[in-house]
Protein backbone atom coordinates (compact mmCIF):
# COMPACT_ATOMS: atom_id res chain seq x y z
CA UNK A 1 0.00 0.00 0.00
CA UNK A 2 1.17 3.80 -0.75
CA UNK A 3 2.97 5.57 1.95
CA UNK A 4 0.69 8.87 2.10
CA UNK A 5 -2.38 6.81 2.89
CA UNK A 6 -1.31 5.81 6.56
CA UNK A 7 0.28 8.86 6.99
CA UNK A 8 -2.78 11.22 6.33
CA UNK A 9 -4.89 8.78 7.95
CA UNK A 10 -2.37 9.30 10.97
CA UNK A 11 -2.52 13.18 10.64
CA UNK A 12 -6.58 13.03 9.88
CA UNK A 13 -6.91 11.36 13.51
CA UNK A 14 -5.58 14.75 15.45
CA UNK A 15 -8.32 16.65 16.66
CA UNK A 16 -7.26 20.13 15.18
CA UNK A 17 -6.94 18.07 11.74
CA UNK A 18 -9.81 16.43 11.92
CA UNK A 19 -12.06 19.14 13.30
CA UNK A 20 -11.24 21.13 9.71
CA UNK A 21 -11.73 18.13 7.56
CA UNK A 22 -14.78 17.44 9.18
CA UNK A 23 -16.26 21.29 8.87
CA UNK A 24 -15.06 21.13 5.15
CA UNK A 25 -16.98 18.33 3.93
CA UNK A 26 -20.11 18.52 6.67
CA UNK A 27 -21.53 21.11 4.61
CA UNK A 28 -21.68 19.14 1.42
CA UNK A 29 -23.16 16.25 3.02
CA UNK A 30 -26.00 18.30 4.36
CA UNK A 31 -26.52 19.26 1.03
CA UNK A 32 -26.06 15.99 -1.05
CA UNK A 33 -28.40 14.37 1.76
CA UNK A 34 -31.61 16.90 1.28
CA UNK A 35 -31.18 17.15 -2.38
CA UNK A 36 -31.27 13.30 -2.66
CA UNK A 37 -33.65 13.38 0.16
CA UNK A 38 -36.55 15.67 -2.12
CA UNK A 39 -35.78 13.32 -4.98
CA UNK A 40 -36.48 10.24 -2.90
CA UNK A 41 -39.44 11.17 -1.48
CA UNK A 42 -40.40 13.06 -4.74
CA UNK A 43 -40.23 9.67 -6.33
CA UNK A 44 -41.80 7.53 -3.18
CA UNK A 45 -44.79 9.31 -2.60
CA UNK A 46 -45.44 10.79 -6.38
CA UNK A 47 -43.67 8.48 -8.82
CA UNK A 48 -44.02 5.33 -7.44
CA UNK A 49 -47.73 3.47 -7.80
CA UNK A 50 -49.46 2.02 -5.47
CA UNK A 51 -48.90 -1.50 -4.22
CA UNK A 52 -50.88 -4.08 -5.52
CA UNK A 53 -51.76 -5.71 -2.33
CA UNK A 54 -50.91 -2.79 0.24
CA UNK A 55 -52.32 0.04 -1.76
CA UNK A 56 -50.24 3.78 -1.00
CA UNK A 57 -49.72 2.15 3.04
CA UNK A 58 -46.71 0.28 1.49
CA UNK A 59 -44.85 4.21 0.73
CA UNK A 60 -43.86 3.42 4.98
CA UNK A 61 -41.14 1.68 3.06
CA UNK A 62 -38.86 4.57 1.77
CA UNK A 63 -38.18 5.48 5.44
CA UNK A 64 -38.56 2.15 7.17
CA UNK A 65 -36.19 0.09 5.19
CA UNK A 66 -33.66 3.24 4.94
CA UNK A 67 -33.57 3.76 8.68
CA UNK A 68 -33.56 0.15 9.68
CA UNK A 69 -30.28 -0.41 7.35
CA UNK A 70 -28.75 2.92 9.06
CA UNK A 71 -29.38 1.50 12.70
CA UNK A 72 -27.53 -1.74 11.59
CA UNK A 73 -24.53 0.41 9.77
CA UNK A 74 -24.18 3.01 12.40
CA UNK A 75 -23.73 -0.26 15.04
CA UNK A 76 -21.26 -1.08 12.62
CA UNK A 77 -19.25 2.11 12.38
CA UNK A 78 -19.52 2.26 16.11
CA UNK A 79 -18.62 -1.03 16.55
CA UNK A 80 -14.91 -0.70 14.60
CA UNK A 81 -14.83 3.08 16.43
CA UNK A 82 -15.22 0.96 19.79
CA UNK A 83 -12.31 -1.59 18.75
CA UNK A 84 -9.90 1.02 17.55
CA UNK A 85 -10.62 3.38 20.43
CA UNK A 86 -9.90 0.53 23.21
CA UNK A 87 -7.26 -1.47 21.36
CA UNK A 88 -4.86 1.90 19.98
CA UNK A 89 -6.60 3.98 22.38
CA UNK A 90 -7.24 7.07 19.33
CA UNK A 91 -8.83 9.68 20.65
CA UNK A 92 -11.28 10.42 17.84
CA UNK A 93 -12.30 7.01 18.06
CA UNK A 94 -13.67 7.23 21.48
CA UNK A 95 -15.04 10.43 19.70
CA UNK A 96 -16.93 8.76 16.74
CA UNK A 97 -18.12 5.74 18.31
CA UNK A 98 -19.78 8.19 21.18
CA UNK A 99 -20.68 10.17 18.65
CA UNK A 100 -22.87 7.71 16.68
CA UNK A 101 -24.85 6.58 19.56
CA UNK A 102 -27.26 8.93 19.29
CA UNK A 103 -27.24 9.20 15.85
CA UNK A 104 -27.87 5.19 15.36
CA UNK A 105 -30.66 5.58 18.53
CA UNK A 106 -32.38 7.95 16.28
CA UNK A 107 -32.76 5.65 13.37
CA UNK A 108 -33.31 2.53 15.30
CA UNK A 109 -36.76 4.26 17.07
CA UNK A 110 -37.80 6.03 13.57
CA UNK A 111 -37.32 1.95 12.22
CA UNK A 112 -39.73 0.70 15.48
CA UNK A 113 -42.23 3.66 14.70
CA UNK A 114 -43.29 3.62 11.34
CA UNK A 115 -42.47 -0.24 10.81
CA UNK A 116 -45.42 0.03 14.54
CA UNK A 117 -47.84 2.50 12.42
CA UNK A 118 -47.11 -0.28 8.86
CA UNK A 119 -47.77 -3.26 10.60
CA UNK A 120 -50.76 -1.82 12.52
CA UNK A 121 -52.75 -2.00 9.35
CA UNK A 122 -51.13 -4.63 7.17
CA UNK A 123 -50.54 -7.57 10.25
CA UNK A 124 -53.74 -6.04 12.66
CA UNK A 125 -51.17 -5.12 15.51
CA UNK A 126 -48.57 -2.39 16.56
CA UNK A 127 -46.77 -4.86 18.39
CA UNK A 128 -45.57 -8.31 18.26
CA UNK A 129 -42.53 -10.24 20.22
CA UNK A 130 -41.21 -11.97 17.00
CA UNK A 131 -37.58 -12.04 16.04
CA UNK A 132 -37.39 -9.45 14.25
CA UNK A 133 -38.79 -6.73 15.74
CA UNK A 134 -37.80 -8.00 19.45
CA UNK A 135 -34.07 -7.61 18.17
CA UNK A 136 -34.32 -4.30 16.65
CA UNK A 137 -35.98 -3.11 19.94
CA UNK A 138 -32.78 -5.18 22.06
CA UNK A 139 -30.52 -2.12 18.93
CA UNK A 140 -32.12 0.53 20.72
CA UNK A 141 -31.33 -0.67 24.42
CA UNK A 142 -28.18 -1.55 23.51
CA UNK A 143 -27.22 2.19 22.09
CA UNK A 144 -29.24 3.94 24.92
CA UNK A 145 -27.13 1.39 26.94
CA UNK A 146 -23.88 2.90 25.10
CA UNK A 147 -25.28 6.36 25.74
CA UNK A 148 -25.97 6.27 29.09
CA UNK A 149 -23.04 4.14 30.22
CA UNK A 150 -20.82 7.53 28.81
CA UNK A 151 -22.58 9.67 30.20
CA UNK A 152 -22.26 8.08 34.24
CA UNK A 153 -17.78 8.88 34.04
CA UNK A 154 -17.26 11.81 35.46
CA UNK A 155 -14.17 11.44 32.96
CA UNK A 156 -14.89 11.75 29.47
CA UNK A 157 -12.58 9.82 28.29
CA UNK A 158 -12.80 6.74 30.88
CA UNK A 159 -16.96 6.67 29.94
CA UNK A 160 -15.92 6.24 26.53
CA UNK A 161 -14.04 3.38 26.99
CA UNK A 162 -16.24 1.75 29.20
CA UNK A 163 -19.44 2.29 26.62
CA UNK A 164 -16.96 1.39 23.83
CA UNK A 165 -16.54 -2.05 26.03
CA UNK A 166 -20.18 -2.65 25.97
CA UNK A 167 -20.91 -1.70 21.98
CA UNK A 168 -18.23 -4.11 21.15
CA UNK A 169 -20.47 -7.16 23.13
CA UNK A 170 -23.87 -5.20 21.37
CA UNK A 171 -21.98 -5.91 17.87
CA UNK A 172 -23.14 -9.73 18.15
CA UNK A 173 -26.87 -8.38 17.90
CA UNK A 174 -26.04 -7.09 14.27
CA UNK A 175 -25.94 -10.40 12.60
CA UNK A 176 -29.29 -11.48 14.35
CA UNK A 177 -31.42 -8.29 13.59
CA UNK A 178 -30.04 -8.80 10.13
CA UNK A 179 -30.51 -12.73 9.67
CA UNK A 180 -33.57 -13.42 11.95
CA UNK A 181 -36.03 -13.26 9.29
CA UNK A 182 -34.64 -16.13 7.72
CA UNK A 183 -33.57 -17.58 10.94
CA UNK A 184 -36.85 -17.96 12.48
CA UNK A 185 -40.14 -18.25 11.05
CA UNK A 186 -41.09 -14.48 11.82
CA UNK A 187 -44.46 -11.97 10.70
CA UNK A 188 -41.81 -9.61 9.56
CA UNK A 189 -41.50 -10.09 5.62
CA UNK A 190 -38.32 -10.96 4.42
CA UNK A 191 -35.27 -8.81 2.61
CA UNK A 192 -36.88 -7.91 -0.59
CA UNK A 193 -33.70 -5.91 -1.85
CA UNK A 194 -30.36 -8.26 -2.33
CA UNK A 195 -27.28 -7.34 -3.02
CA UNK A 196 -26.74 -10.94 -4.91
CA UNK A 197 -30.02 -12.05 -7.01
CA UNK A 198 -32.38 -10.32 -8.55
CA UNK A 199 -34.58 -8.42 -6.22
CA UNK A 200 -38.59 -8.91 -5.36
CA UNK A 201 -39.22 -5.21 -6.00
CA UNK A 202 -40.70 -2.97 -9.16
CA UNK A 203 -37.68 -0.39 -10.93
CA UNK A 204 -40.18 2.22 -9.89
CA UNK A 205 -39.89 1.48 -6.32
CA UNK A 206 -36.42 0.78 -5.44
CA UNK A 207 -34.77 3.47 -7.04
CA UNK A 208 -36.28 5.71 -4.34
CA UNK A 209 -35.30 2.98 -2.06
CA UNK A 210 -32.19 3.42 -3.03
CA UNK A 211 -31.91 7.32 -3.27
CA UNK A 212 -33.36 7.74 0.59
CA UNK A 213 -30.28 5.06 1.72
CA UNK A 214 -27.38 7.19 0.34
CA UNK A 215 -29.89 10.71 1.33
CA UNK A 216 -29.48 8.72 5.30
CA UNK A 217 -25.63 7.63 5.05
CA UNK A 218 -24.94 11.29 4.12
CA UNK A 219 -27.09 12.83 6.20
CA UNK A 220 -25.58 10.32 9.44
CA UNK A 221 -21.92 11.87 7.94
CA UNK A 222 -23.09 15.40 8.22
CA UNK A 223 -24.50 14.63 11.50
CA UNK A 224 -21.48 12.48 13.03
CA UNK A 225 -19.43 15.22 11.40
CA UNK A 226 -20.90 17.32 13.41
CA UNK A 227 -21.59 16.05 16.94
CA UNK A 228 -17.83 15.06 16.37
CA UNK A 229 -16.46 18.74 16.08
CA UNK A 230 -18.70 19.92 19.18
CA UNK A 231 -17.20 16.64 21.06
CA UNK A 232 -13.61 17.53 20.00
CA UNK A 233 -13.93 21.12 21.28
CA UNK A 234 -15.19 20.09 24.55
CA UNK A 235 -12.44 17.56 24.90
CA UNK A 236 -9.79 19.30 23.95
CA UNK A 237 -10.98 22.88 25.81
CA UNK A 238 -7.96 23.84 27.68
CA UNK A 239 -5.59 23.53 23.88
CA UNK A 240 -4.85 26.50 22.12
CA UNK A 241 -6.62 25.31 18.97
CA UNK A 242 -10.02 25.63 20.95
CA UNK A 243 -9.02 28.52 22.18
CA UNK A 244 -8.77 30.23 18.72
CA UNK A 245 -11.97 29.03 17.81
CA UNK A 246 -13.52 30.13 20.48
CA UNK A 247 -11.84 33.61 20.04
CA UNK A 248 -12.81 34.26 16.66
CA UNK A 249 -16.24 32.71 16.70
CA UNK A 250 -17.35 35.01 19.61
CA UNK A 251 -16.56 38.20 17.42
CA UNK A 252 -18.41 36.96 14.31
CA UNK B 1 -57.69 22.17 -3.40
CA UNK B 2 -57.56 20.25 -7.07
CA UNK B 3 -58.61 16.54 -6.93
CA UNK B 4 -55.02 15.05 -7.23
CA UNK B 5 -53.74 16.78 -4.42
CA UNK B 6 -56.39 15.67 -2.57
CA UNK B 7 -55.80 12.33 -3.62
CA UNK B 8 -52.23 12.44 -2.67
CA UNK B 9 -52.80 13.68 1.04
CA UNK B 10 -55.26 11.04 1.06
CA UNK B 11 -52.40 8.21 0.49
CA UNK B 12 -55.46 5.91 -0.79
CA UNK B 13 -57.11 6.00 2.84
CA UNK B 14 -53.56 4.94 4.92
CA UNK B 15 -53.29 8.83 5.27
CA UNK B 16 -53.11 8.28 9.13
CA UNK B 17 -50.48 5.60 8.92
CA UNK B 18 -48.41 7.24 6.39
CA UNK B 19 -48.24 11.02 7.01
CA UNK B 20 -47.20 10.64 10.49
CA UNK B 21 -44.65 7.77 9.80
CA UNK B 22 -42.47 10.48 7.67
CA UNK B 23 -43.82 13.43 10.22
CA UNK B 24 -42.01 11.03 12.94
CA UNK B 25 -38.76 10.53 10.29
CA UNK B 26 -38.47 14.30 10.02
CA UNK B 27 -38.85 15.45 13.71
CA UNK B 28 -36.33 12.80 15.16
CA UNK B 29 -33.46 14.02 12.56
CA UNK B 30 -34.42 17.48 12.97
CA UNK B 31 -33.81 17.01 16.99
CA UNK B 32 -30.57 15.07 16.41
CA UNK B 33 -29.24 17.81 13.99
CA UNK B 34 -30.11 20.85 16.47
CA UNK B 35 -29.23 19.41 19.90
CA UNK B 36 -25.52 19.39 18.98
CA UNK B 37 -25.87 23.00 17.25
CA UNK B 38 -26.91 24.07 20.60
CA UNK B 39 -24.87 22.24 22.49
CA UNK B 40 -21.79 23.73 20.51
CA UNK B 41 -23.11 27.01 21.19
CA UNK B 42 -23.23 26.83 24.69
CA UNK B 43 -19.51 24.93 25.07
CA UNK B 44 -18.28 28.18 22.81
CA UNK B 45 -19.79 30.97 25.01
CA UNK B 46 -18.20 28.88 28.14
CA UNK B 47 -14.94 28.56 26.54
CA UNK B 48 -14.37 32.49 26.30
CA UNK B 49 -16.12 33.10 29.13
CA UNK B 50 -13.37 31.01 31.26
CA UNK B 51 -11.02 32.56 28.42
CA UNK B 52 -12.32 36.10 29.69
CA UNK B 53 -11.95 35.22 33.39
CA UNK B 54 -8.35 33.89 33.11
CA UNK B 55 -6.92 37.21 30.90
CA UNK B 56 -8.99 39.25 34.11
CA UNK B 57 -7.13 37.18 36.63
CA UNK B 58 -4.03 37.31 34.38
CA UNK B 59 -3.75 41.28 34.54
CA UNK B 60 -4.25 41.36 38.12
CA UNK B 61 -2.23 38.92 39.18
CA UNK B 62 1.35 39.65 36.42
CA UNK B 63 0.99 43.41 36.71
CA UNK B 64 0.18 44.55 39.12
CA UNK B 65 -0.92 48.47 38.60
CA UNK B 66 1.88 50.74 40.15
CA UNK B 67 -0.89 53.36 39.86
CA UNK B 68 -3.31 52.07 43.02
CA UNK B 69 0.03 50.63 44.64
CA UNK B 70 -0.93 47.11 45.46
CA UNK B 71 1.11 44.12 45.68
CA UNK B 72 0.75 40.38 44.30
CA UNK B 73 -2.01 38.55 44.91
CA UNK B 74 -4.57 41.48 45.54
CA UNK B 75 -8.05 41.38 44.61
CA UNK B 76 -10.48 38.44 44.63
CA UNK B 77 -9.93 35.24 44.61
CA UNK B 78 -11.25 33.07 41.56
CA UNK B 79 -11.95 29.58 41.50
Amino acid sequence: MANWIPLWLHKLSSPPAFYRFAGALRPWAITLALLLGLVALYGGLVLAPPDYQQGDDYRIIFIHVPCAWMSLFIYGVMGVAAFIALVWRIKLAEVVAMASAPIGACFTFITLVTGSLWGERMWGTWWTWDARLTSELVLLFLYLGVIGLYHSFEDRRQGARTAAFLALIGIVNVPIVHFSVNWWNTLHQGSTIRLLGPSSIAPSMIWPLLTMMAATKLYYVASLFGRTRTDLLALESGKDWVRQIAETEGRA
Amino acid sequence: MSPSLHAFFAMGGYAAYVWPAYGVFFAVLLIDWLAPQFRRRRLLRELRGRLARQEARKERTVTPSPLRGEGWGEGPRLP
